[in-house]
């Protein structure tokens, strides 16, 4: 552990949580109340269920997936060698201070509390929020929901609350979207997860204002894992928002969640995420929603920070004229590998999808594109459109394209483009000779680049993405 | 010798026992003791290395339980009379016919070519003639695409096939022929055509493959290698035209040096399963590679296309084509990969892919993709799978053309984009005829 004084920060001033890259970068000391220790095992799973006081076929559910997690081989046949970095007995897999988190600012932990507040979240959640809740390493330490919103009977709670007060509710689609076998990690997030938001909107019921969940790592080798399942009754919306920092270790850091999205007949799910992890995270992530007819989940995908983010957040459209979109816009500097994508799985006539990914690698960044389009078998009417741009800075700058399309039958249609580039001469020797600088120059081009998918984010969050972008590009030109 | 090691089990070999290997041996042991050193050596690899499996990537969405490698036969004789030969159809043009791995007819170059020091014999004589040029550029560039086991299995039991040679500053006019028969149930071939052309020279090769009938099951594990000198130019064209019983693999490798302009295109139209692996390395600056293919699936039948463009030094092009028509219940695959190594800076590398879909059955699959490690460069790709288009289909029938012709002339469009690009008509017009009888079969 560190000494308990805070690590300097940049101290630019900041109005939105999640953004500023160095904003994250400090750490508190802080006594754990409950801690399940190093490496993992079947006792390790036993300790986090007793702590959370989990029903049996919870635990059940949780050894179930820790044997797949341990038998599943890691990914490299096809994913990066890096994972093989990763030490899971150095890892510790639940830290918390409590078990409820706090209703009313006040009742927060003081250390906890400044943690927060320097990233700005009660100012945010006075602002436009509907709801907010913060996770503090495994649990949520402060979860909050508007009056207005709660009496529209929408629940937003942790995933321990979630099971335990609404087993009717969140039992039903739990672990169905993204099942435990999926992938290596989301069997190592079935056995060990902790925290993450769940969420009802009842039917009809259109939340006005986004639901935010900020995500902290605090500690040193810690891994988070949390999950989160949404689910939107018929014809309701949400939009959701995620963030997440956390300080630099000299080790490195496992985040590894499930996110499970479910938009039933003609609901509408929005979900954001600005990751800018600390540049030794690894960031592990499933993302996968199911829109019903007529339903549309969209993900808009921003990352920034890590050092090796894998996450193809994807769209099941399980019902007729369902759509599902993936916006995604990765930024790798030196030292990250940003391997991100999108899914698309067709399961129902006249179903449209859409992927436009953008990636800028600057220094020796590596930014990879992954893909899978699947049109099924005796479908008619499906639609899908993938674009895909690669921004080089540097002469030693990376990008991979993989894309996978698999169409069956002469009643769809698809589309995919792809292309790699470097900031034209051109365009820097015009705006140079209009008086600004080549680096001002470049920062104008890659904001160009991303501007058409950042005028999507909520504007706070497109405002600071730019913002971010010119930091990340100091120094990267002459 | 062989004899005494223990056979491999079957589940890896196959047909190709240490017998069939040896007696193999025992018909080219005529032939330079390195050459027959390689090909043991080849058939270890071959015999030791795994089938595929469904978690290779370089195997992503292909059939393998139909990889059988039972019930194949070296096969015996043939002679030429028993062939239902068509010529190249160009006057004057050099042809060498094999079957069943074997030379049966040939029509020499006109001797004032050959004056020119043109080469145009059979890999056997060049092995005898010209060991040193054979032995650079035979087989000499890896497998990188995922089917090592059966380009080893094609160097252990590669007989006989075509060499040509172009002398610096020679271009060859008229385009030379090599067809490759099968003929036999279960016979098993390794057809090979190597293409030298040193500096500045010139030349196109046809390349066919047929089966003597179109019932028979046979294998066929062939392979080209084209080297292409600095300035030169090299268009390869290929018409795979097997029994529609047949298992076939063919490997690619071509080397463009500076300055080097070459042209391959690939006429898929046989096979029960037919897999194609083309490896183009642009290794010189000004280097330019025209990587072509045209498909017509039908039937049940699986084409399974992967493709290397590694762009290794500055300044170098390379246009990727491929098109698909699937009819039936076929299917396609195609993977691509753009390699731009670190260096490769102002590489303009474009890949695309598409498919036609005619029928509610067939399934294409597309896996596009780029590693680029230069940043100054020009990089794209497309992929699209879509039916034909209703306004042009409507547009076609509004004028009074039949429905099923509006069709015919709507796949011909889309293929033309492909066939345009030969500079033979001769060859052109073969081509389109292939495909005319493709879709006569339906």
């Amino acid at each position: 552990m560190k000494p308990p004084t805070e690590i300097e920060t940049a101290a630019a001033e900041n109005p939105v949580v999640g953004i500023d890259q160095t904003k994250g970068d400090f750490q508190y000391k802080v006594d754990y109340a409950f801690d399940a220790g190093t490496g993992l095992s079947e006792d390790t799973v036993r300790y986090i269920s007793s702590v959370k006081k989990e029903e049996p076929w919870l635990l059940e559910f949780r050894l179930k997936a820790l044997k797949t997690f341990l038998d599943k081989p890691m990914p490299t046949h096809w994913a990066t060698k890096d994972l093989e970095n990763i030490n899971f007995d150095k890892i510790r897999y639940y830290l918390s201070q409590g078990q409820k988190p706090k209703r009313t600012w006040d009742e927060v932990p003081d250390d906890i509390k400044k943690t927060f507040e320097r990233l700005g979240i009660p100012e945010q959640e006075r602002k436009f929020l509907a709801g907010v809740e913060a996770q503090f390493d495994s649990e949520a330490a402060y979860s909050n929901i508007k009056d207005i919103v709660a009496k529209q009977g929408v629940i937003f709670v942790n995933s321990t609350e979630g099971l335990r007060e609404h087993p009717e509710i969140f039992r039903k689609f739990f672990g169905k979207v993204i099942p435990t076998g999926d992938n290596k990690f989301s069997a190592l997030n079935s056995a060990v997860f902790s925290g993450g938001s769940f969420i009802y909107v009842p039917k009809g019921v259109k939340v006005a204002q986004p639901l935010q969940a900020y995500f902290r790592i605090n500690a040193e080798n810690f891994g988070q894992f949390e999950r989160t399942l949404i689910i939107a009754d018929e014809g309701a919306e949400v939009v959701y928002m995620e963030g997440c920092t956390a300080p630099k270790f000299s080790t490195s850091t496992l985040h590894s969640a499930v996110v499970e999205l479910v938009a039933l007949k003609g609901a509408k799910i929005q979900y954001i995420t600005v990751q800018n992890w600390a540049n030794n995270v690894f960031n592990l992530v499933t993302k996968r929603g199911v829109a019903h007819e007529d339903a549309e989940i969209k993900w808009i995908d921003c990352n920034i920070g890590s050092r090796l983010t894998m996450k193809y957040p994807g769209v099941v459209l399980k019902g007729e004229r369902a759509r599902g979109e993936v916006l995604s816009i990765a930024l790798a500097n030196d030292g990250q590998h940003q391997d991100t994508g999108a899914k698309m799985i067709h399961a129902a006539n006249n179903t449209t999808s859409n992927i436009i990914a953008k990636s800028i690698s600057v220094g020796q960044g590596r930014s990879t594109y992954r893909g899978v389009v699947h049109i099924p078998k005796h479908l008619k009417g499906c639609k899908n459109n993938t674009e895909c741009d690669a921004l080089l800075i540097n002469t030693n700058s990376r990008t991979d394209t993989y894309p996978a399309i698999s169409v069956k039958g002469d009643r769809n249609a698809t589309q995919h483009e792809a292309s790699v580039s470097k900031v034209s001469e051109d365009m820097i020797f015009y705006m140079q000779s209009r008086g600004l600088t080549e680096a001002q120059a470049m920062s104008l081009a890659v904001n160009g680049f991303i501007n058409d998918l950042a005028r999507q984010f909520p504007m706070e969050y497109s405002v600071e993405l730019k913002r971010l972008i010119d930091l990340e590009m100091e120094g990267s030109v002459g | 010798m062989s004899s005494v090691q223990v056979s491999p089990p079957a589940s890896l070999i196959g047909s190709f026992t240490r017998e069939a290997f040896a007696a193999h041996l025992e018909r080219v042991k005529h032939l330079p003791a390195w050459w027959l050193d390689r090909k043991r050596a080849a058939y270890e690899r071959f015999a030791a290395a795994p089938m595929p499996k469904r978690t290779n990537e370089g195997w992503r969405f292909s059939n393998l339980a139909t990889l059988t490698l039972d019930g194949f036969t070296l096969p015996a004789a043939v002679r030429f009379d028993q062939l239902e030969h068509r010529e190249l159809g160009v006057t004057g043009a050099g042809h060498l016919v094999f079957a069943n791995n074997r030379l049966v007819a040939s029509q020499e170059l006109d001797p004032s070519t050959t004056g020119q020091g043109i080469i145009f014999d059979t890999l056997q004589h060049a092995l005898l003639k010209h060991a040193d040029l054979v032995k650079s550029h035979l087989l000499a560039q890896p497998s990188k695409l995922g089917s090592d086991k059966f380009a080893a299995l094609h160097e252990a039991f590669l007989e006989d096939g075509a060499f040509i040679y172009v002398p610096q500053g020679i271009a060859a006019e008229l385009p030379v022929g090599v067809f490759h028969y099968a003929s036999g149930a279960g016979a098993a071939v390794f057809p090979h055509t190597l293409v030298i052309a040193e500096d500045n020279a010139k030349v196109t090769v046809a390349d066919f493959f047929r089966s003597e009938k179109s019932t028979e099951a046979h294998f066929a594990c062939g392979g080209n290698d084209l080297y292409v000198g600095h300035g030169a130019q090299v268009s390869y064209i290929a018409m795979q035209d097997w029994s529609r019983e047949t298992l076939s693999f063919q490997f690619n490798a071509t080397v463009a040096k500076r300055d080097a302009k070459v042209l391959a295109l690939n006429l898929h139209a046989g096979a029960r399963q037919a897999r194609h692996e083309s490896f183009s390395q642009l290794s010189a600056p000004g280097a330019h590679s025209e990587m072509l293919a045209l498909t017509v699936a039908h039937g049940t039948q699986e084409f399974d296309q992967r493709t290397l463009q590694i762009h290794q030094a500055p300044n170098t092009s390379s246009n990727l084509l491929y098109k698909n028509a699937l009819l039936d219940s076929a299917k396609t695959i195609f993977s691509g990969l753009i390699v731009v190594d670190p260096d490769a800076q102002k590489t303009d590398a474009y890949q695309s892919n598409r498919n036609l879909m005619l029928s509610d059955e067939a399934e294409a699959n597309s896996l596009p993709g780029l590693e680029i490690q230069a940043n100054d460069v020009r990089c794209t790709h497309g992929a699209t799978s879509a039916r034909i288009d209703r306004e042009q289909e409507f547009y076609l029938e509004s004028r009074g053309i039949r429905a099923a012709q509006a069709q015919e002339l709507l796949v011909f469009g889309f293929f033309e984009e492909v066939l345009g690009k030969i500079e033979h008509r001769e060859l052109h017009d073969i081509l389109t005829e292939i495909i005319r009888e493709k879709f006569k079969e339906n």
